[in-house]
């Protein structure tokens, strides 16, 4: 069985020193271990941001596609080999500005793909410009006054597109946040795990110890249910969204390709494609 | 009697017209005719006229006629807006229901039969159209049997009853016309046909085949006009085979998902018109980037925006070969019959495999909707080839990596699929090196873009062009492509019997061009004529960029929404000579 070090490659990050995706980084390789996968049979695709270039960061098969899309990807890859594990990564702005048409549909769909944010409330790669999850009155190259949108909170979008896993984190609990993507990886549909990030050369506002002082641990709410849909949108608005741990899951629904008729426990690409004459000539037969 | 006749049905949409057409060409296939169909709709679901025009023959036909022998009218629209069409002679059958008058000028014999009447009588007047289809197939005078068989088929799900309720409105509608008519008509009198019943299909049916043949398994896409069918059919087919078909959210998300898939291991591909097409851009850039197979059907309608969307155009092709920022290796694919749009698929497939490229397929409104008769498809032509797809890989050195992008003499490196022990590398949208990381390297640059873009000098696409140059100095070479093939060479004949020479190209690959190829018959020829449904001359401009002769190339165009007929093309072609 592979260990974490085997989920690791040569390849040194080009994150600034300090950035919280390092911690994302080395939660997924332990998180992959510990669920007993092998390098060759998982997959991470991400989005384009400075957060996109995690796929190129784990031995594993790595798709680093187009700002937005790293969900749509995910997915296809998903149904065309259902026995790949499916990583879907990216930035806030990856997958709730540009992306964010994908990230409700994606959590419709359930597809059986694991998808991590990392959550830094401003855009890196491109230097610092507002996020749909800055603050109201955050100042940005982009915002100079502050930003005026109201901040978006995916989370609560996610349970009320139908989502049967969510989850938030923090960079910095490396214990928690591999719990949980190891639980999302087990979970038999579509997983959302959104994680602080901070981003420590653009946002000087939400720091490590800005997440440290406003982070509400569900550990602390001994009595809390995470089966409950009701309970997990209270919560969710009474902290503001600063709520980390599992949020919300639902075990009854059955994933996508469960759903799908005749699909095949099999993966598609590992399917004999040739058609036969017989199914052939029937096929034919129905334009006559 | 006649070798070939064009019928029409006109209506408001909603109102029966689809399947008055269906059910009386489905009957014209069981006697062995060749059909070729042409709907005109407009975009909505109830309400507007619409109409559908079949032309039927005894021999192969890929083109409506300039005229018609038989309208059938729901309504007094239906008569306005076409009875300009009909030849001297020719007959109207319309519902007595609105009074139909001719209008002036018209010479038609005018047949008023109480079409909704006799429907209503018989308990509703949805069965109209069999009232309508029934007293057309009487004026013809074909076997009643054939078309209470074709009846039973289309209605013997639903029991009996229902059969016998219907197979009565072909009996009473036939009655009325033919007392009317004091029996059928003998100038319509069809020749008999060969009594093989041909495949008869539109083109997004045939392609769709064509894809499930090719062995895709797994199709995203968006709905839109005129693609959808080809979802609609592979939705109820693929599941069948193991695959499946989503309905995604948007084009993007079609194209990316494909993408994905395929990178994966498995065929699949999307299908869409213009608009679709455009949001896709950047994602097969993605795919040229990654070489990473992917197919693509553009179904061409009116553009741009929202355009003509139930309109025929052949203006994307631009659109195909440049779409998309920076520069890819790309292959572009127009298939022109319905058996081209079922074996062009199995080739598109195994081009993007063998040269790990997105492949477009782009058609027309005409050719993906228009329903025809098709010669019976070989099953022996089904060849899957995944080009370099490495399976099993051996045991890489400790430190090694596999090679994804690997320079290679022809640039095609090896491809392997995710679940492979001994192939993980990544891919990238960045530059990249040859094991897939990203690089910067001036060097690598140069090389990378040289490998990806020297695929296309070797790519080798069956009849790239199809040829048909009786002549060896032509006063005119006609160009075509898509649907428009078969108006050309109805126009040819007229042509030559007024003593000029023709020969006529269809361009089946458009990129990249085929160069080679096309420049002998260019060379040779006094004129090129380039036929094309664009205000901009498109496929015209990529023939003077690839072959030159700008001199002597001239351009027919259409962009009106309607397909080209053959007196418009023999009317262009003499004024030009
Ligand atoms: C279609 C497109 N638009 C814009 C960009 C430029 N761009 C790259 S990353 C990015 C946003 C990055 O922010 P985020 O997704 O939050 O990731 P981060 O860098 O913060 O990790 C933008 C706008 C792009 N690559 N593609
Ligand atoms: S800019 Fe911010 S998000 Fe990007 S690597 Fe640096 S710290 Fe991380």
């Amino acid at each position: 069985m592979a260990t974490f070090k085997e989920f690791r490659n040569s390849v040194k990050p080009n994150w600034c020193p300090g950035c919280g995706d390092f911690s994302i980084q080395a939660a997924i390789q332990r998180a992959a271990a510990n669920v007993g996968l092998e390098p060759e049979n998982l997959a991470v695709v991400s989005g384009i941001g400075c957060s996109g270039r995690i796929s190129g960061y784990i031995n594993a098969y790595g798709l680093h596609g187009i700002h937005g899309r790293a969900l749509p990807i995910a997915q296809g890859v998903k149904m065309a080999n259902r026995e790949l594990t499916v990583i879907a990564s990216g930035g806030d702005g990856d997958g709730f500005a540009i992306g964010m048409g994908h990230t409700v549909h994606a959590i419709r769909r359930n597809i059986n793909i694991t998808y991590i944010v990392m959550d830094n409330q401003i855009y890196g790669l491109t230097k610092g410009q507002t996020s749909p999850r800055s603050a109201e009155g955050f100042k940005t190259k982009s915002t100079p006054d502050g930003s005026i949108e109201s901040t978006l909170s995916p989370l609560e979008i996610a349970l009320s597109a139908g989502a049967t896993f969510v989850a938030q984190s923090f960079s910095s609990d490396l214990k928690q946040l591999t719990t949980l993507i190891e639980e999302g990886m087990k979970h038999e549909g579509f997983s959302l795990i959104n994680v602080f990030s901070p981003c420590v050369t653009f946002n000087k506002i939400n720091t490590y110890d800005w997440f440290k002082e406003n982070i509400v641990n569900l550990e602390s709410i001994p009595e809390y249910d995470p089966s409950n849909r009701i309970q997990a949108m209270t919560k969710l608005m009474e902290t503001g969204g600063m709520l980390t741990g599992l949020i919300y899951q639902d075990k009854s629904r059955k994933s996508y390709e469960d759903m799908v008729v005749g699909f095949h426990q099999e993966g598609i690409s590992n399917q004999d494609i040739q058609i036969s004459e017989a199914d052939f000539s029937k096929l034919v037969a129905e334009f006559k | 009697m006649i070798s070939q006749l064009s019928w029409k049905i006109g209506g408001q949409q909603g109102e029966g017209v689809e399947s008055t057409d269906r059910i009386f060409s489905t009957a014209l296939n069981r006697l062995g005719y060749y059909l070729y169909g042409y709907r005109h709709f407009s975009s909505r679901i109830k309400g507007g006229h619409t109409n559908n025009k079949i032309r039927i023959s005894t021999k192969p036909i890929r083109a409506i006629s300039d005229d018609l022998d038989i309208l059938v009218a729901f309504d007094q629209e239906s008569i306005d807006l076409n009875a300009h069409e009909l030849r001297p002679g020719g007959v109207v059958v319309a519902d007595a229901k609105f009074n139909p008058t001719l209008p002036e000028g018209i010479n038609a014999k005018l047949f008023p039969v109480p079409i909704t009447a006799i429907a209503d009588e018989l308990g509703t007047s949805l069965m109209k159209n069999m009232v309508a289809s029934g007293a057309s197939w009487a004026l013809l005078g074909l076997p009643l049997e054939v078309f209470n068989k074709a009846v039973e088929e289309e209605f013997g799900r639903k029991g009996a009853a229902v059969v016998e309720k219907n197979v009565e409105a072909v009996r009473r509608g036939s009655e009325f016309v033919l007392e009317l008519a004091g029996g059928p008509l003998e100038e319509f009198k069809l020749q008999p046909a060969d009594g093989e019943q041909k495949l008869f299909m539109i083109g997004n049916d045939a392609m769709a085949l064509g894809a499930l043949a090719a062995g895709c398994r797994f199709m995203p896409a968006y709905p839109i006009t005129p693609a959808s069918e080809v979802m609609e059919y592979l939705i109820k087919k693929l599941p069948k085979f193991g695959g499946t078909v989503i309905q995604t959210e948007d084009e993007i998300a079609a194209i990316t998902m494909a993408i994905g898939a395929n990178f994966a291991g498995a065929r699949s591909m999307t299908a869409s018109a213009g608009p679709g097409l455009s949001l896709m851009m950047e994602a097969i850039g993605l795919a040229g980037m990654t070489e990473t197979p992917v197919v693509i059907i553009d179904t061409q309608r009116g553009g741009p925006s929202t355009g003509l969307p139930t309109k025929q155009e052949q203006s994307d092709i631009n659109a195909m070969i440049y779409g998309t920022h920076g520069e890819i290796p790309k292959i572009v694919l127009a298939p022109s019959s319905i058996e081209e749009c079922f074996y062009d698929m199995i080739e598109a497939f195994n081009l993007a495999e063998k040269y790990q490229c997105p492949v477009i397929v782009i058609t027309d409104l005409q050719l993906s909707l228009g329903k025809q008769s098709c010669d019976e498809l070989d099953y022996n032509k089904i060849v899957i080839d995944r080009g370099n797809l490495v399976r099993n890989a051996p045991e890489l050195e400790p430190n090694q990596l596999f090679k994804r992008y690997e320079f290679t003499e022809d640039g095609i490196s090896p491809r392997i699929l995710p679940g492979e022990k001994y192939g993980i590398h990544h891919v990238t949208g960045v530059e990249h090196d040859e094991t897939g990381r990203p690089s910067e390297s001036a060097v690598n640059r140069k090389k990378m873009m040289d490998k990806r873009l020297g695929k296309m000098d070797n790519i080798k696409v069956t009849n790239p062009i199809h040829v048909d140059a009786p002549h060896e100095e032509p006063d005119l070479l006609i160009v075509s492509m898509s649907s428009t093939g078969g108006t050309v060479d109805e126009a040819r004949v007229r042509l030559e019997e007024q003593g000029l020479t023709t020969n006529h190209i269809t361009v089946r690959l458009l990129y990249p061009f085929p160069t080679e190829q096309f420049a002998p018959y260019a060379e040779k020829a006094k004129k090129i004529i380039v036929l094309e449904n664009n205000a901009t001359a498109q496929l015209a401009s990529q023939i003077k960029l690839n072959v030159g002769h700008a001199d002597k190339i001239e351009s027919v165009l259409k962009y009106d929404g309607n397909p080209f007929l053959p007196s418009i093309v023999y009317n262009a072609c003499k004024e030009l000579v």
